[in-house]
Parts: C-alpha cells; structure tokens; sequence
C-alpha cells in the first residue's frame, strides 16, 4: 500500500489535510504531514519533508501532494536527499491539496497502485462541486 | 590561497549584511512578492551563525554543505531550497578542501550557480538570482583567463552582480509570486538578486 506525504507552507493546514484524509482512510494508510518551516513559522522545509518521506516509505511508493510555490522546490530538494533506489518510488501530484489528498487516501487505502492513485487524485481538480 | 577561515569569516559577513538588509529586502519583496524574502534570509543565516562552530570542524566543502542544509531547513520561502541547493552544489566541487586557489573559487560559484539553474529553471532574464549571479560567474571565469587574483577576480564578480541586480529593475518578472504581477513588477529590483548581490560583495571583502 503507497504512503502518502502531505506538503503545506502552513503546519496546520498540513496536519488537518492529515486529519482529513486519514479519517477517510479508517487508518488504514500511513499518512505524514509535513508543514511549515517549523511549528510557527509559515513556509516550507526541505527536510521536514525529507523526514516525512521516510516515514511514509513503503514498497509501493510515497504520493506527494502540496499547496504551492516553494513547497515545489522544497520537495524536490527532499527527494533528491534519499537514497537513489527510494527517489524513483517518490511521486509528487498535480492534484489539489485537500480534495487530492482526500481522493488519494480512499484510493490507496482499497490498495490501488501508485498509478491509480495518482490518477484519481489528480481528476480532482475538475470535480464538480455545484450540481 | 582562500583559508577556511576567510570561508568562515564570509559566512559571518553575510550573516551580518542580511541582517542589516533585513527590512530594505523585505521592502524589495513587498513591492513584487510575499514580502518575506528579508526575514527568511536573517532567519536561515541567524541559524548558520549558530551553527558556524560545529560546522568550521569539516573541510570547506563539508563547511558550504552544511550551511546548505541548514538554510533549506530554515529559510522558508523560495530563496531556502534555491540557497540550499546553491551551498551544497558549492560545497560538492570543493569536497575535501582545507584551502581554496582562483580554480576551486571559479568551481565553487560555477556549481552553485548550476544547481540554482537546476532548481529553479530560471533562465537569465526572468528577474531573478540567476540575474545577479550568472555575470557574476561570467565575470570570475574571465578574470581566471586573464591570469588575475582571487582578490581581482571576486572584486569583479561583486561589480557584475551589481550591475546584474540593477538591470532587473526594468525586467518583467517570470518566475515565482512576482510573476503574477505581469508588468507591474517593471520598475522594482528584483530582492532575490540583491541577496545574491550581498554574497558576493561580502564574498569580495573576505575571501581572500
């Protein structure tokens, strides 16, 4: 079952996205957040998402999913920092943050691969919300 | 020969610069970005002043490394994994070194330079810190050539980041929250490349 790494430039939207997504996925998947340059500074930090990919490890791969701007560069930074094998099981998503992550967390926690995952993800950001 | 002890001594002078510039580089960012650009740099160098002691005990490469990590882990913003990548690529062509001649300078700033590029895909004329220190780069190769000093040579790098850094001013912005702006960020120096700008001068007054 893939891992999945939540990036904000706010400790607490990251650890609610968490909160959010893991209540959807009845814990059944490792779900690590990973905001802010620290606990009360806004940004981002390359190896607080460094530490959160290793937590997140698992065979299958780690989904990334993030807000904006720097959390790009940041993530990068992190990946590049694993070991070489660890770095091509690592993929960061397109997807909107909170619906992608929400969508990521039930995909993943029915075993879909990284693929899958990814891809329903991403479909979020044309989601009708307004029938 | 460039010490370790200049190496520390341009660390310590940039940790100086960026904190007297802390609200001219915020004030830069203001006008185009988040206006966090001159915090971020005196709180990620604030850390690498405290950190200065445990990391003088490694070579200049382990040295610049170190101050790499600690700017991607403190600095925030764009400018941390820029800066970040910016010293651990610079400490990675000076692996091992306990001094440095004009060649290990010229590699230093030349990988640094290139893993900023890598980083940001930014190219010269974005109105960003490849804007300041790609002449800069140009400027050491050159006097390298021309047989000069370190000295002579990181004085020249420091005048052709400046005149980078001024030459943003009418550049329109086409990377990071700047860019948003389209033609109003025309007209404002872009902080990014003034912080580079600050390294080298400093680099100027001390790494000889």
């Amino acid at each position: 079952m893939i891992g999945i790494v939540i990036v904000s430039h706010s400790p607490k939207v990251a650890e609610g996205v968490r909160e959010l997504a893991s209540q959807m996925a009845q814990g059944r998947v490792k779900i690590v957040a990973a905001g802010g340059v620290d606990d009360d500074t806004i940004g981002t930090n390359a190896e607080r998402i460094h530490g959160a990919l290793i937590e997140a490890d698992s065979e299958d791969g780690v989904l990334v999913l993030l807000d904006l701007g720097s959390a790009v560069m940041s993530t990068q930074m992190a990946i590049e920092l694993l070991p070489e094998d660890q770095q091509k099981k690592i993929v960061i998503s397109e997807a909107p943050l909170v619906e992608g992550a929400v969508i990521a967390a039930v995909e993943a926690s029915i075993g879909h691969d990284m693929e899958k995952v990814n891809a329903a993800a991403e479909a979020a950001s044309t989601m009708r919300k307004l029938m | 020969m460039v010490t370790k002890e200049a190496v520390s001594k341009w660390l310590d002078a940039m940790t100086d610069i960026y904190l007297e510039n802390q609200k001219y580089l915020t004030e830069l960012d203001s006008a185009i970005g988040d206006g966090d650009h001159g915090n971020n740099m005196a709180r990620g160098f604030k850390k690498v002043r405290e950190k200065l002691p445990e990391l003088q005990e490694k070579d200049i490469g382990g040295l610049l490394k170190g101050v790499g990590m600690t700017l991607m882990s403190t600095v925030g913003g764009a400018s941390g994994p820029l800066y970040g990548t910016f010293y651990m690529r610079a400490g990675g062509a000076v692996d091992g070194k306990e001094e440095l001649d004009l060649a290990d300078v010229v590699a230093l700033f030349d990988a640094g330079l290139g893993g900023v590029v890598s980083r940001g895909r930014a190219e010269l004329g974005d109105k960003t810190m490849i804007d300041a220190l790609t002449p800069a780069v140009e400027a050491l190769k050159a006097a390298q050539e021309a047989g000069q000093s370190v000295e002579e040579a990181l004085q020249a790098a420091a005048a052709a980041a400046e005149q980078g850094m001024k030459d943003t001013a009418p550049l329109q912005a086409r990377k990071g929250r700047a860019s948003y702006l389209g033609e109003r960020s025309i007209g404002h120096q872009d902080p990014g490349s003034t912080s580079t700008y600050f390294m080298m001068k400093t680099a100027s007054e001390n790494l000889t």
